[in-house]
């Protein structure tokens, strides 16, 4: 019994270099879920990001059909990646609004212009509230609202093709 | 040439992930004209961590996000309301991972019980060195 407690620091050393070595060998990237799925969308009214394009308000995500809300900006370059994702699901009838981040109209103009505009709707957000009280951490996400306004999933970076199943079956469950 | 290219390249690394071209907002970088305020706000700021620089506090940072984030901390402690409230505004959407000040319920139980229990553990093993050597 004695002789076991003896190794108990060796042990306990061990542990401790371990979980170091994993931590500095596989660093952990950490993606911050929004923990407001399940839950209704904030109140907002944001100005419209581009003219001609109507703004987008948090009336028009309760409308009772499920849309999809993707935040972005014209200086985010994977919003550039997912850009044809984004066009493949509009063609496919999903009906899309966007969130612009601290953006300008004429750059906002000119990523549309240059990359496709499958949006409905954009609104600017030009200090991020709206994106802070989405619990958004980043461009490009992507959220599921289903017609009562509540958030039922997240895409957290750019859309690849392969997300495209997930993304389409949210927006099916969100019927 | 070519080397001097290749150094050229190296010494400008192309930014992947850009940065906007609007201004930061107006709080991001300015202080609250109260110091009584500003301090309950740096207070605040330092205890919040920033979303896209982990492992920094949203005072610390220089991302844009976390100037926008100053920003709404320093509006929200000047319209009167309290730094809770504020982080718990915060935690409501993105969870106790953004505040650096956990808070004690089960899942945190061990963090706060180890020191206890490892000071517990040292006095139980140092106990023999204290005790008065038999004549």
């Amino acid at each position: 019994m004695r002789r076991l407690v003896l190794w108990v620091p060796l042990v306990v050393f061990l542990i401790f270099v371990a979980t170091v070595a994993i931590g500095l060998y596989k660093p952990s990237e950490r993606t911050i879920r929004s923990q407001m799925i399940g839950k209704q969308i904030p109140a907002f009214a944001l100005p419209e990001a581009v003219p001609g394009k109507p703004a987008l308000g948090s009336d028009a995500l309760t409308s009772g059909e499920p849309r999809l809300l993707n935040v972005f900006a014209s200086w985010c370059v994977p919003c550039i990646a997912e850009a044809p994702q984004l066009m493949e699901l509009a063609r496919r009838g999903v009906p899309i609004d966007a969130i612009a981040i601290r953006d300008r109209p004429e750059d906002v103009a000119k990523f549309l212009g240059r990359w496709g505009d499958p949006y409905q709707r954009i609104g600017s957000d030009r200090d991020s509230s709206v994106q802070l009280a989405m619990g958004s951490s980043g461009v490009p996400e992507t959220f599921v609202i289903d017609g009562k306004g509540v958030i039922r999933y997240q895409h957290i970076g750019d859309i690849r093709p392969e997300h495209l199943p997930a993304i389409l079956r949210a927006f099916e469950a969100a019927q | 040439m070519r080397l001097l290219l290749i150094a050229a390249m190296a010494a400008v690394p192309a930014p992947v992930w850009a940065d906007s071209l609007i201004p930061p907002a107006e709080y991001a970088y300015r202080q609250l004209p109260d110091p009584k305020l500003e301090a309950k706000a740096a207070a605040l700021m330092h205890t919040l961590r920033c979303l896209v620089c982990q492992g920094q506090s949203i005072a610390d940072s220089d991302a844009e996000m976390a100037g926008d984030m100053r920003a709404m901390v320093r509006r929200r402690i000047e319209a009167g309301e309290s730094p809770e409230q504020i982080r718990a505004w915060l935690i409501e959407r993105y969870g106790n991972w953004v505040s650096y000040a956990p808070p004690v319920e089960p899942v945190t139980w061990p963090l706060w019980a180890a020191p206890i229990l490892l000071i517990g553990a040292g006095l139980y093993l140092a106990r023999g060195r204290f005790r008065r050597k038999p004549r």
